[in-house]
């Protein structure tokens, strides 16, 4: 499948998805989107990237081997809600942080850590299956 | 009355689990001397509960406890009565001689400490039986004592003859304790009594119940597994693969009793009735004479001891069940006499085993100049096994003649009373046989036992002496007590050691001596005849539970070949047929929701959606490769996500759509690394079922749709999240609000089953069989 045209693209489209997928993480708590998806969507991307170019040039890439990526995920998840208990609040209640960032508000959370952990799980997980898949041994 | 603390008491009766705690950092230090330091522990106990005598035997009864789980009304109670402080003398006591024999016997063995901690814990659990108020209290030191004979039993646990006896006591006498429990659990629910004294307070409520006759089977079924009554004695001879100093205890003295106690302390409720004394008279007859028969045949010294147990049991049962004043003071008085004697003759039994290196009675001879003292030990125990004066086995025996007299005169109870006595004389008698016959060749040259082998036996044996000679204070003390509390009622006896005239049971007496006399005097040959009856019969409840355990294990066989085949095809089918059922059989039970459609009518463009869908569909069913199926579903998937978008559900519309775009990638991916045929082959058969599944799925869940929206949408919830997902969790995106923060629990755990399922998926794939690739 690796075609001309489809080799061209493809790194613009891996690169323009996966911006997408921090897009629509970030977005999650006020629109339509959140860590589930843009996860869905990231590793949509490196799937395309691994047709173009082959698995090994994904590996490269990423640097990071899948499943590390999803076990960070998962410890961030698991992390941001404890963090709640060290706080006094029940497991997994959020935290917020409201600051001031050049005239804006900028709300931080521990929700928004827990969120991007999800977004590492399915990244990882989905990612390293089609990267198993695709490999030739 | 003696000021004792009740609460104390209550304490130091878990004594010996923290002794079992500190056994083997303690052998570890002192090595020999653990023995005799670990036997510190059960003599406390001993001396504690003896000083309790006195105030027993002027009718006393001490119950004090705490609560345990008051939720459920369990209190981890005591009852001291008769009968509770004779078991519990009995436990200490031996349990003492059986810790220092012990201490001796596995002098220098590895396992030493893990050895003697088992046997402790296992003196805990029987003490905890025998004293024990409150019936579940009752039952958790019941099966505790199964479990921990099961680690005895099963201690050499290399040996499979050994895992096997643990197996099977572990089997019988734990079932037998769930029907305990059952029993236990059926009473509380019939009386509203949680405790033994409660029980005992109305003695005729358990009677009258229209429950009784299943309780009596049940508490009757816990005992007879545990006291390895016909036909569930074949554990107990096996159970002899547990080192000697285990047989000593728990098979002869103790833990083979436990049935026999819970018989005991539920006379006063249960008994009285045809269907009690019945079936206990008839099954403790029938282990009577099976035990001793079965012991004539037998040529190892210990299989010989623990037969003649089974046949003690089956003895001390029949005489519950005949239930007369002189037959329960009859078993009171055996029961302290057989424990006296047998624990005794098994620690002989493995002193002769530890100094000379078997066991065979055919083999063995010549040992009363070797070993001296352990003769004495092991004479004076069989003159009271054999029902000789002056010892508290005469005594015993003299007074069960007299109780099954009195209950029927020449009765089929007072015939198996005397024939398995004058069997039992016959095999006491044989077991002194390897002191005075000739010796054969033994794997060892024979010297005295150590005094930690010989000091038990010796002090049980001249117990048993002393009983009988000062039988007028063991009477007062200690038989009358628990005879009383057996009965329920207090009793008065006339008991004397020498008979004053020629009454029945002293012609019983002369009958069972002289017969017991020609017995063994045909021992030989009546060991060959029995031999060959039972290999002519070739089939016992032995065998019949290899054939039972072996039978479960192939019908679990045969069960999972049916439920789980291993194709996945059978189970993908398995789960939607049962989806179409639970779908179908509420809207045929309850009606069938009009089929209207509810809403706005959709805009023309609407229809070219569910058009596309649709074609998609067909083109999947029709499709004639896997990868034109593949894509085909991927556009009817498409089409639903642009359904979703339409009306409404952003957020499930982009999922959706990445997910069909995921696994059409992936489907594809693994078409190519899988080696599937390139086209589905089913065949018409097949296809129809599947095809008749996936069509009642989809009916299924389109009816549900539609019962579904023709009711009034209730909402709570919606408002709920609606009004607070802002002001709580600072989120405009409700559903994402719901996922990371009002149910961030289950996402949580969601996230962890996706990584989870990943990392299984990379297992099946990388761990392929290398032919596969």
């Amino acid at each position: 499948m690796s075609t001309l045209i489809f080799r061209t693209t493809a790194p613009y489209i891996t690169a323009l998805m996966v911006l997408f997928s921090i897009f629509v993480l970030l977005r999650g708590h006020n629109e339509p989107g959140g860590g589930f998806i843009g996860g869905l969507i990231a590793a949509s991307a490196i799937a395309i990237y691994g047709i173009a170019y082959g698995v090994e040039a994904v590996r490269r890439a990423l640097y990071i081997h899948p499943n590390a990526l999803a076990g960070v995920g998962l410890a961030m998840s698991a992390l941001a809600g404890i963090a709640a208990v060290f706080a006094g609040k029940p497991l997994l209640t959020g935290l917020w942080f409201i600051t001031e960032f050049g005239g804006m508000e900028v709300p931080l959370s521990s929700v928004l850590v827990f969120d991007v952990g999800v977004y590492l799980v399915v990244v990882g997980s989905v990612a390293s299956i089609a990267l198993a898949l695709e490999e030739n041994d | 009355m003696t000021p004792f603390a009740p609460q104390s008491l209550l304490w130091l009766s878990l004594a010996p689990f923290i002794a079992a705690l500190v056994a083997p950092t303690l052998v570890r230090m002192t090595g020999a001397a653990a023995g005799w330091l670990l036997a510190v522990v059960p003599a406390l106990l001993f001396v504690f509960y003896a000083g309790l005598v006195p105030d027993i035997a002027h009718g006393e009864r001490f119950t004090y406890g705490v609560d345990w789980a008051p939720s459920l009304g369990v209190r981890y109670a005591h009852v001291i009565d008769g009968l509770s402080l004779t078991f519990a003398l009995l436990i200490t006591g031996i349990g003492t001689a059986i810790v220092i024999y012990a201490g001796g016997y596995l002098k220098g063995y590895a396992h030493q400490g893990r050895f003697m901690m088992y046997l402790l814990l296992f003196m805990g659990s029987m003490l905890g039986l025998v004293v024990a108020d409150d019936l579940i209290t009752l039952f958790v030191f019941y099966e505790l004592t199964s479990i921990t004979s099961f680690l005895l039993i099963g201690f050499d646990h290399k040996r499979e003859a050994a895992r096997r006896a643990a197996v099977q006591a572990l089997v019988i006498t734990g079932g037998g304790g769930l029907a305990l429990l059952a029993g236990l659990v059926l009473m509380r629910l019939v009386s509203g009594e949680t405790s033994v004294t409660g029980l005992f307070a109305a003695p005729d409520v358990l009677r009258d119940a229209p429950a009784y006759t299943a309780i009596a089977i049940l508490v009757i079924l816990g005992a007879f597994t545990k006291s390895a009554q016909v036909p569930f004695h074949s554990w107990l001879p096996n159970a002899m693969e547990a080192p000697t100093p285990v047989s000593a205890y728990l098979h002869s003295a103790t833990m083979v009793k436990a049935g026999v106690f819970v018989l005991m302390r539920f006379t006063p409720v249960l008994g009285g009735t045809a269907l009690w004394e019945g079936t206990l008279t008839l099954f403790g007859g029938l282990t009577f004479l099976t035990g001793v028969i079965l012991g004539v045949r037998q040529t190892d010294l210990k299989q010989i001891l623990a037969y003649t147990t089974v046949a003690s049991l089956g003895l001390l049962v029949m005489l519950v069940g005949v239930g007369t004043a002189y037959a329960i003071a009859g078993a009171v008085l055996y029961l302290i006499a057989h424990a006296l004697f047998k624990g005794g003759l098994f620690m002989v039994a493995g002193a002769i085993d530890h100094e000379t290196g078997t066991r065979d009675i055919t083999v063995l001879g010549g040992l009363a100049s070797k070993m001296p003292i352990t003769l004495v030990a092991a004479v004076l125990a069989c003159l009271s096994m054999a029902g000789l004066p002056p010892f508290i086995g005469f005594v015993a025996k003299e007074v069960l003649y007299d109780g099954v007299w009195k209950a029927g005169g020449i009765s089929p109870v007072t015939i198996a009373a005397l024939v398995g006595n004058a069997l039992m004389f016959a095999i006491a008698a044989a077991v002194l046989l390897p002191f005075f016959r000739r010796p054969g060749e033994m794997p060892k040259k024979p010297h005295e036992a150590p005094l930690s082998l010989w000091l038990g036996p010796l002090v049980l044996a001249v117990i048993g002496l002393l009983g009988a000679l000062l039988l007028h204070d063991t009477m007062e003390l200690i038989v009358l007590p628990m005879a009383s509390a057996v009965a329920g009622t207090p009793l008065t006896l006339d008991v004397h050691l020498i008979p004053s005239s020629l009454k029945p049971p002293v012609v019983l007496t002369l009958i069972t001596i002289a017969s017991g006399i020609v017995l063994f005097a045909l021992f030989g040959r009546m060991r060959s005849g029995i031999a060959r009856g039972l290999t002519a019969i070739g089939w016992g409840p032995d065998r019949g539970f290899d054939q039972a355990m072996s039978a479960l294990v192939r019908g679990a066989f045969a069960i999972t070949r049916v439920i789980q085949p291993g194709t996945m095809r059978f189970y993908v089918s398995f789960v939607f047929a049962v989806l179409a059922i639970t779908l179908l059989v509420p809207p045929f039970l309850d009606g069938l929701p009009t089929l209207e459609f509810i809403g706005t009518m959709p805009e023309t463009y609407h229809f070219a959606v569910f058009a596309i869908a649709i074609v998609g569909l067909l083109i999947v069913i029709r499709a004639k490769t896997r990868l034109v199926a593949i894509v085909s579903l991927g556009v009817q998937g498409v089409m639903v996500a642009l359904i979703f978008m339409l009306y409404g559900a952003p957020d499930l519309s982009f999922t959706q759509f990445m997910v069909e775009t995921l696994s059409v990638v992936i489907l594809a991916l693994v078409m190519t690394k899988l080696d599937l045929q390139a086209s589905d082959h089913r065949s018409p058969w097949r296809a129809t079922k599947d095809g008749v599944i996936a069509s009642l799925c989809g009916i299924g869940f389109a009816l549900m749709l539609f019962q579904v929206v023709q009711r009034p949408f209730d909402t709570r919830l919606s408002d709920f999240f609606l009004k607070y997902a802002y002001d709580i969790a600072h989120g405009a995106n409700v559903v994402n609000v719901i996922l990371v923060d009002f149910r961030a629990l289950d996402t949580l755990g969601e996230v962890a089953v996706v990584m989870g399922a990943g990392l299984a998926i990379l297992a099946l794939i990388r761990v392929r069989p290398k032919t596969a690739r």
